[in-house]
Order: C-alpha cells, then sequence, then structure tokens
C-alpha cells in the first residue's frame, strides 16, 4: 500500500516537471500496474496458502503414511506405507472397505433426494412469490428463517422434536393420529434416514429459494406479456417462460446444493452425535469417525482424498455436460 | 391477466403448508423455552400448561453461555472483518485488472468451494500443532486458530460473490475517479467500495454466519477457555437429565442476533446475490 502511495505521488510530481523525467516515470507506471494486482491478491494469496493448498499437501502426505496417535506431535517421522492405506479404504471385502462402500452409497442417495426436494421446493415457493399479493414479503422472510438459524440450534430443535418419548413428531403420528402401534425411534435405525432428510431439506432449501427468486428478477416481463398474447395460460407461462429461463441459474445451484449436501457434516453430528446410525451415516462424519475416533489419521487422509476425487471427477463432468448443453441451445 | 382459480388454490395450498413446515420448529424453541423440565421431559405438549421464564435464567447458570457467546462473537466477527477486507482487496483485483494466473486463480478459489471440510480438519490440526512446537505460539485450542480456521470457508465464496458484484460497478465511475486524481486504491474505496456496499453487506453476513454456525472445527480445535456456543450447547445434556427447556432457551437466545441481522439485512442479500451468483 505504501509503495503504491509514494509511486502515485512520484507520478504526479514528475508530470508537473520537466518532460525529462517521463521515460522513468512510465517505467515505474507499468512496473505499478503490473504489480498492483498481485500486490492485491497478496494477503487472499497467503491466506489460500495456508488454510487450503497446505493442508491439502499435507493431507495428500499423510494418506501414504501410517499415522497413529503416536506420531501427532511430529507426523513427519511416521512410517511411509505406500498404497496401504488406499487398498484398505477400498478392499469392500474387508470391514473398513465395506462401511465406506455403505457409507459413500448412503451419502449419494440422501444427496439426491435432498437436493431433488430443497429444489422443488425452491422453485415453487419463488414462482408462487412472484406475482403480487398481500404478505408476499412476510413469507419471504419467514421462508428465509431456517437459511438464517445456526445450525446447532435448528438441528437441536428437530433432534428434540423427534426424540421417542417427549418428541412433537410422536406425539402426533402415535397419540393424535394413532398412525403407529408403538412410538417409533427416529434417530437410530432404519428412520433416521428419512429424519436427516426432514431436517437437511428444511436448512437447505431457503437457499435454493433465494438463488431461484434472484434469478427470476433477471426474466424480462416483455417475455411473458409476448406469452400471455399468444394465449398461454399462467401454468403454461411457468412451464414454457420461467423454467426455461431459470436453466442457467439451476445449473450452478444444482452443483453447489450437490457439493454442500454431499459434504455436509454439521447436520449428521448435531442430530445423531460423533456416531451416525448406519441407515444415515454420511460420508463426512464416517471419515471423522474413521480418523478422530480409532485414531487412524493415515486411512481418514486416504478417504478424504477419494471424496475429493470422487467430487472433482463429478463436478468436471458436470460443467463439461452443462457448458456444451449451453452452447447447443446457443447455436 | 387474472391467475385462474387452480393457480390461486395451489398456491394458497403450498404456500399454507410450507409455511407450517418451516415454522415448525420456530414454535416449538418459543414454546418449550416456557416450559418447566418435568413438561419438556413428558409427552409433547402443544400449549403449555405452566408458563414459566425460568430457563431464561437458568441457562446462564448451568453453563457458563456468557462466555461462549463472547467466544463466539469474537471469533465470528473477527472472521468476518478478516474476510471481507482480504476479499474486497482480491476481488477488485480481478475484477479490474487482467494478469498472469488470473484464471488460475479464480478457478482455485472456485474450486475450494468443492473441498469437504473433513478434508482440512487433520492437516489443520498437524499444522497448528507442528506451529505451537515449533515457535510456541498455541494456535490449537485458541480463538485465533479458530479465526483462521474459519476463514476457509468464507474467504473463497467472499471472493467470488465480490467479484461478481464489483463487476457491476460500471467501470467508466472508477476511471472517472482517477482521471480525478485518484490512485488505484482511492478509485477502490472512494468509488466502487461505495456503490457495492449492498454486495459486502451480503457477503459479510454469509460470513458471520457460517462462523456463528461451524461446528465440526470449534468441537476439535477449542478448549475449556475458547469453546463457542456451538460446542457449548452440548453442556445442557447431562448423563442424568437432558435440560430440553434450557437447550431450547439457549438455542433462542443465540439464534437471536444472527436471525435479526439477517432479516434486517435480508434486501441486501438478495441484491447481493443478484449481482454476484446469477452471473
Amino acid at each position: 500500500m505504501t509503495l503504491t502511495a509514494a509511486s502515485g505521488t512520484g507520478e504526479r510530481t514528475a508530470r508537473k516537471n520537466s518532460p525529462g523525467a517521463a521515460p522513468r516515470t512510465r517505467r515505474s507506471g507499468r512496473l505499478r500496474r503490473i504489480g498492483l494486482p498481485y500486490l492485491l491478491l497478496l494477503p487472499a494469496l497467503l491466506l489460500e496458502l495456508l488454510v487450503h493448498l497446505v493442508p491439502m499437501a499435507i493431507g495428500i502426505v499423510v494418506s501414504f503414511k501410517e499415522l497413529t496417535q503416536f506420531h501427532i506431535r511430529d507426523w513427519g517421522t511416521a512410517p511411509w506405507t505406500g498404497l496401504d492405506n488406499y487398498s484398505l479404504a477400498v478392499d469392500f471385502n474387508a470391514p473398513v472397505g465395506e462401511a465406506l462402500l455403505k457409507s459413500f452409497l448412503t451419502t449419494c442417495l440422501f444427496t439426491l433426494f435432498s437436493v431433488g426436494l430443497c429444489w422443488l421446493l425452491g422453485v415453487a415457493a419463488a414462482v408462487f412469490l412472484q406475482e403480487g399479493f398481500r404478505g408476499r414479503g412476510f413469507l419471504r422472510t419467514i421462508f428465509l428463517v431456517p437459511y438464517a438459524l445456526p445450525v446447532y440450534a435448528a438441528v437441536i430443535t428437530w433432534a428434540f422434536m423427534f426424540q421417542r418419548d417427549n418428541g412433537l413428531i410422536n406425539h402426533v403420528l402415535h397419540d393424535q393420529l394413532g398412525l403407529t402401534d408403538t412410538p417409533p425411534f427416529w434417530l437410530i435405525g432404519e428412520n433416521s434416514f428419512i429424519t436427516l432428510l426432514v431436517v437437511s431439506v428444511w436448512k437447505g432449501w431457503p437457499f435454493a429459494f433465494l438463488i431461484i427468486m434472484a434469478g427470476l428478477q433477471n426474466i424480462p416481463r416483455e417475455i411473458y406479456e409476448a406469452a400471455a398474447l399468444d394465449g398461454a395460460g399462467i401454468w403454461q407461462q411457468i412451464l414454457r417462460v420461467t423454467l426455461p429461463s431459470l436453466r442457467p441459474v439451476n445449473q450452478v445451484l444444482v452443483l453447489v446444493l450437490f457439493l454442500w449436501t454431499f459434504n455436509d457434516f454439521n447436520t449428521p453430528f448435531v442430530l445423531f452425535g460423533k456416531a451416525a446410525p448406519e441407515a444415515a451415516d454420511l460420508i463426512s462424519l464416517h471419515i471423522y469417525q474413521s480418523s478422530f475416533q480409532t485414531w487412524n489419521f493415515g486411512t481418514g487422509s486416504a478417504m478424504s482424498v477419494l471424496l475429493l476425487l470422487f467430487l472433482l471427477v463429478v463436478t468436471g463432468a458436470y460443467l463439461l455436460l452443462t457448458s456444451r448443453g449451453r452452447k447447443a441451445t446457443d447455436a | 391477466m387474472a391467475a385462474p382459480r387452480s393457480f390461486l388454490w395451489s398456491r394458497r395450498i403450498f404456500l399454507t403448508l410450507l409455511t407450517g413446515f418451516v415454522l415448525l420448529p420456530v414454535y416449538v424453541m418459543v414454546s418449550s423455552s416456557l416450559k418447566p423440565l418435568e413438561d419438556v421431559s413428558g409427552t409433547f405438549q402443544w400449549i403449555p400448561s405452566d408458563l414459566t421464564v425460568r430457563p431464561y435464567f437458568d441457562i446462564w447458570e448451568t453453563v457458563p453461555l456468557a462466555d461462549y457467546f463472547m467466544n463466539s462473537l469474537i471469533v465470528a466477527g473477527a472472521a468476518t472483518v478478516c474476510s471481507v477486507t482480504i476479499a474486497v482487496f482480491a476481488a477488485y483485483a480481478v475484477s479490474r485488472y487482467s494478469f498472469r494466473g488470473k484464471r488460475v486463480f479464480t478457478v482455485t478459489v472456485l474450486s475450494t468451494q468443492m473441498f469437504p471440510g473433513i478434508l482440512f480438519l487433520l492437516p489443520l490440526f498437524l499444522i497448528y500443532v507442528n506451529i505451537g512446537n515449533a515457535t510456541g505460539i498455541a494456535l490449537f485450542g485458541s480463538r485465533g486458530g479458530l479465526i483462521l480456521t474459519y476463514l476457509t470457508f468464507s474467504l473463497p465464496f467472499s471472493i467470488w460473490m465480490l467479484i461478481g458484484y464489483f463487476d457491476s460497478v460500471p467501470r467508466d465511475l472508477d476511471e472517472a475517479a482517477k482521471v480525478d486524481g485518484c490512485g488505484p486504491l482511492g478509485a477502490l474505496f472512494r468509488v466502487v467500495v461505495p456503490a457495492a456496499v449492498p454486495g459486502i453487506v451480503a457477503v459479510a453476513v454469509y460470513a458471520f454466519m457460517t462462523a456463528w454456525g461451524e461446528v465440526l472445527f470449534a468441537s476439535v480445535m477449542t478448549n475449556e477457555t475458547t469453546r463457542t456456543l456451538a460446542v457449548g450447547l452440548q453442556g445442557y445434556s447431562t448423563q442424568n437429565d437432558v435440560y430440553w427447556n434450557q437447550i431450547m432457551a439457549a438455542s433462542l437466545v443465540v439464534s437471536l442476533p444472527v436471525v435479526a441481522g439477517f432479516l434486517l439485512l435480508q434486501r441486501y442479500l438478495v441484491t447481493g446475490l443478484t449481482a454476484g451468483a446469477v452471473k
């Protein structure tokens, strides 16, 4: 900062003085133009390096080591094991690999449902709130509450609602509606998948709603008017104008929702504690469990790297597909 | 054109159901926070039979909630200020200059969005422990370490959003400022930043909310004295009792600052997202 300020005043005084100083000024001006962007980026670069790139490199190194609690103070001395951690993680016939595969498949299924439902609710709410009516602004504010609440406060409330004996859900299902013979468990066993999905959708759909609302503002009114002139009713306008116009927004939104949901740790962690029931064992929590509960950091790192590779491939393929689709529609 | 009945009825039914779904936990939180312990331990009651504000006094005694509150405030506040400041400079560079490595930088920033938090947990833990061993600066378990960690989440998103927002500020404006004798930094602070206030507010709100709500790193990287609210709330369940009324009261109290701030500033968030994300 001081550097640019100094050269700035230098330039100004130089311009006022003799024309003989011009070449030097031009050189320092160019230096400043080239150097300035990097100077502005420097803090961000340093931090990215410290909190992203270096940790990632260390994570990759550790995934090739046998790192247990004995070497944690001085992890450089942990013995190399080559690909042992990886072969342990992908050996689907052994307990570790089998559990990882199961958790991975659970996460895929969970992400599919969660992203789909979040998107559906988001689109429907945004479309229904597009036309003016009384109470529209109020509803919009209400709908953003799940997004604003801190994860742990919101999820802990859901955990309370899903308690077997004193929760609201069983009170309604069992006591009031009489739908079940005995009050079911929601936080352990097979039902926990549904529980996790409900909470995740509740917490996640307002983000879809926000983005789609923003996207709707960019659709010109004239297209709707033209469609109306052509005799399209409101349902047809939604189907033929709104949804196609949202395509670029949806592509970004679905990708972001996918990544956030797939990597979600907070929701299952607050809902179930350190060990999630098998039916709701999302991959982030599973890896955490593998690293910090059993103190096997090498295997945990190998799992993280595999997860990252998977996400890279999926994201790359998705970006390639959607950009090709966009080119095709442009042509 | 008047909307047909089918549309009006679908809208009415859908919005009613959705409002119920959204507000259900809020109702449970508020009503349960006003019940005595016997009531929240027994069968759920829609209407509290016994209203009491005792839980709101007890929450400060059962766990040192005020300390956790302070820790959260310091960590989230510092992370927000740092990430917004750093992001403003970086986004300005990307938005206004062309330079070598620009694409690499933006792609790297964007792709960090896809990294699972769990990937960084162990390495950061190792780095902090090593720095501590080598220099005596205790990052592990300290507020500083947590602040640094939270930049992991908010910085890429902040840079990404601000690039979009700065792009939407007409270039002519800061060019004009430069002609009038402003340096590049003068143009940034006198023209671009004031014009981009909604975007910057949106980014700040987002950064604060992520830090305020983060659980994973808070539970691994804090100790007795630096514990944040995310971990502190677990203190209301003891081996014998779960103080659900106090948990609900405390949840409400810790939610109030962010929800109030968010609802006040949501107008900016929506504008910020329009400019930043949907481009």
